[in-house]
């Protein structure tokens, strides 16, 4: 960051205040661009990965390898396709949603730490702010399932608030631990109070067993935060047709897509920064290998763990959902704050 | 986690918020849904009119008639042995069963004698049809709780099943194989019976466990259906409930066994009840397990059919091109996939038939939706009729 700062400042003559403002809008280019691929990416990863849990092959023919261009090809389909607005919807709401959706995921992208210098928004209360951003999502399915004015769209939109504002909180007191032994909110000292190897990371179960059972928690609140299955209640495609986006077409259906694969992504890198050591190698010897792709390949091995649950496990109902939340998840989730604390007084770790 | 019985018997009918004046000037009312008939948890165009409360059902009211194409008019109108053809379209997931129900009917009213074997081909056909039937049953009752992938492996099984079919029929899903007399084909001489035993085989010992493994056993699939939808036997005799319904509540009756047809009686297998292991009997999960246990004894019973295959013809000499039908009356019933398939057939001596009324065990099972649906959760719905196993063919002729 520090280097595009000087290139700014120094060899095209900017102010500090230029300089800054370029950095952002190059950064929210970047940002866009990288969740767009990564969206696209993983659309076509999960079409292998179900195919190849199912016994079949997924995409096979579009751009010869393994399919590759099909998740392109599908979005070039869907940019042409008839962008229908039910006659009878709040037609400004309608067209928000989606927005919204994709604005959400798209905001707590900006606090990710990809490289040991290279995270586009360096915040001191990082992780407040992807947790905060995040939740703008429910806002905007709660939006698109009423401005639908379809009964299904509302019912999986009224799932889908009730399931993700519940799930925000195990999410976020999951991540408590780890803040704890860190000291701090920043991401970027969250990853590198990991220093030093695999049994550095806070998913070490021996180091601290409590951080490991946080690991799992967070996990388990992060497939409901994304509405995947086992807990993907607001699209229930079985029960409610296609959930909050039933009436959705075109690139608004195509927002919400993508948002749902940002998000994914989203949840497994802040599970990788919080409890995998981030960009860190997994042993001291391995410096060699570029930071960034060390923390892609935790995110994308933890996606994969997400997907392999989905095409697994079949689907619970939505007072099992909220009663795992309410009375399993928090309440474990709040020992495990209290217990890692301990844990910490007793070894001394806290700091 | 919460499987709450309560959940349900709590939320019964008139005892809602909505019945109440807790808000003065404030009136609520019931949702209506409709359910299908372009739904995909109603296998087909079936049309749920609910009421609901929130997640909470008041009322279920299944509307039929979408697929409607008057099969037991065109009955009055085609010859007999031309009307076969139709009996595939009732039950499309089974057509081996409602073939063999129809050509019974016919030929108690001929009184004619069918060659032994062809009745052992037509059991072994048959049973393969019900394992095609209960395989897409498993597999769409666990699609209905979110599973996907036991879809994908029950479809992969099933295609083995309509591969074999094929040889010995023709047909990969609309066979038209029985005849009055005997079977349209013999056996084909490329290995099909060691093929059948082969796939019989494999169902039973691996790919059977298999399921089990992914979702019979499933924690989450175990919560979803136990305890849910439970039908109890006296609601399922009130309602004529037949086949894997019945027999899930705790009924001990088959067909097969009780009203012997064909070679039945001759083969060593058992009928399966339900018995409440991981919850009340009659629930959800004992009509998925009786589905399941009831492929292994169809095994058993295609085993034994093709291993005492015997020589000889495998239509009656004596047929013809138009059977002739004495006048007068018959009722037979066969177990078919879904239930006791029944054809009341009326002859009055001409080419036709004069009238043919089918009883489909699908269209009596559906009716228990309207009781037993009430006061559940939608989700719980959905399970009950998919565990339920439905096909729309059969109910709206």
């Amino acid at each position: 960051m520090q280097l595009l700062y000087d290139f700014f400042t120094g060899q095209m003559g900017l102010d500090a205040t230029g300089a800054h403002v370029s950095v952002a809008s190059l950064m929210a280019v970047l940002m866009f661009t990288v969740m767009a691929i990564c969206a696209i990416f993983f659309t076509w990863m999960e079409r292998k990965v179900a195919g190849f849990m199912q016994s079949r092959y997924g995409p096979m023919y579009t751009g010869r390898f393994h399919g590759w261009a099909q998740a392109v090809a599908d979005m070039l389909k869907i940019l042409g396709k008839e962008d229908i607005i039910p006659a009878e919807a709040d037609k400004g709401m309608f067209k928000f949603a989606p927005i919204l959706v994709l604005l959400g995921s798209l905001l707590a992208w900006a606090a990710i730490p990809w490289a040991p210098d290279f995270v586009a928004a360096d915040l001191d209360l990082g992780l407040f702010y992807i947790f905060a951003a995040s939740s703008l999502v429910v806002i905007g399915i709660l939006m698109a399932g009423w401005a639908s004015n379809n009964k299904w769209a509302l019912y999986g939109a009224a799932r889908g608030a009730a399931q993700m504002v519940s799930y925000e909180i195990p999410l976020a007191l999951a991540a408590v631990p780890v803040i704890m032994r860190a000291g701090s909110l920043n991401p970027q000292d969250i990853v590198i109070s990991q220093q030093g190897g695999i049994w550095h990371w806070n998913i070490n179960p021996i180091a601290n067993p409590f951080l490991f059972v946080a690991f799992i928690l967070y996990f388990i609140a992060s497939i409901a935060e994304t509405n995947r299955g086992p807990f993907d209640m607001p699209e229930t495609e079985s029960e409610l047709v296609a959930g909050y986006h039933t009436e959705y077409t075109g690139m608004r259906f195509a927002f919400f897509f993508l948002a749902e694969y940002a998000n994914l992504f989203l949840v497994s890198m802040i599970a990788a920064m919080l409890f995998l050591g981030g960009w860190w190698a997994p042993l001291p010897g391995m410096g060699w290998i570029p930071p960034a792709l060390n923390f892609i390949i935790k995110g994308v091995l933890l996606v994969f763990l997400n997907m392999w649950v989905r095409w697994t496990l079949p689907r619970v109902r939505v007072d099992q959902l909220m009663y795992l939340c309410w009375k399993v998840m928090i309440p474990a989730s709040l020992l495990c704050v209290v217990g890692a604390g301990l844990w910490m007084m007793a070894w001394g770790q806290l700091k | 986690m919460a499987n709450d019985p309560n959940v349900a018997k709590a939320a019964a009918p008139k005892r809602g918020w909505h019945d109440q004046d807790h808000v003065p000037g404030i009136k609520s009312e019931l949702l209506e849904l409709n359910m299908g008939p372009q739904h995909p948890a109603t296998h087909g165009v079936l049309r749920l009119l609910l009421q609901t409360d929130g997640e909470i059902v008041y009322k279920v009211t299944p509307v039929l008639g979408y697929l409607h194409r008057c099969a037991e008019k065109i009955a009055e109108g085609v010859t007999y042995k031309q009307w076969v053809v139709y009996t595939d379209r009732f039950d499309y997931l089974a057509p081996m069963c409602c073939n063999h129900a129809y050509v019974t009917a016919v030929e108690r009213l001929m009184g004619q004698q069918v060659p032994e074997r062809a009745e052992h081909i037509r059991i072994a056909v048959s049973e393969l049809s019900r394992i095609a039937s209960h395989l897409i049953a498993l597999a769409t009752f666990g699609l209905d709780m979110g599973a996907w992938t036991p879809l994908l492996y029950c479809f992969r099984e099933r295609e083995e099943i309509l591969n074999l079919l094929e040889r010995i029929s023709g047909g990969r899903m609309l066979y038209n194989y029985m005849i009055p007399g005997g079977v349209r084909y013999d056996v084909p001489n490329d290995n099909w019976v060691a093929d059948v035993l082969d796939f019989v085989d494999l169902m039973e010992h691996n790919k059977l466990p298999e399921y089990n493994t992914l979702l019979t056993y499933n924690k989450i699939f175990i919560e979803r259906t136990a305890d849910v939808g439970v039908i109890d036997a006296k609601t399922a005799l009130d309602y004529g409930c037949t086949g894997p319904v019945l027999r899930g509540s705790g009924v001990d009756f088959d067909c097969r066994r009780d009203d012997p047809y064909s070679l039945y009686h001759k083969f060593d297998w058992q009928v399966q009840v339900g018995r409440g292991e991981m919850g009340t009997v009659g629930d959800c999960w004992d009509r998925y397990i009786v589905r399941a246990r009831e492929i292994e004894q169809s095994c058993r019973i295609i085993r034994q059919a093709l291993q005492q295959l015997p020589d000889g013809p495998y239509q009656a000499i004596a047929l013809k091109a138009l059977v002739k039908v004495p006048a007068g009356a018959a009722y037979t019933r066969v177990e078919s996939a879904k239930g006791e398939l029944g054809h009341y057939l009326i002859a009055d001596g001409g080419q036709t038939a004069f009238r043919n009324k089918v009883r489909s065990p699908s269209f009596c099972n559906l009716q228990v939706v309207e009781k037993v649906g009430v006061g559940q959760m939608v989700s719980d719905l959905v399970a009950l009729v998919g565990s339920l196993d439905i096909v729309l063919g059969e109910i709206d002729r």
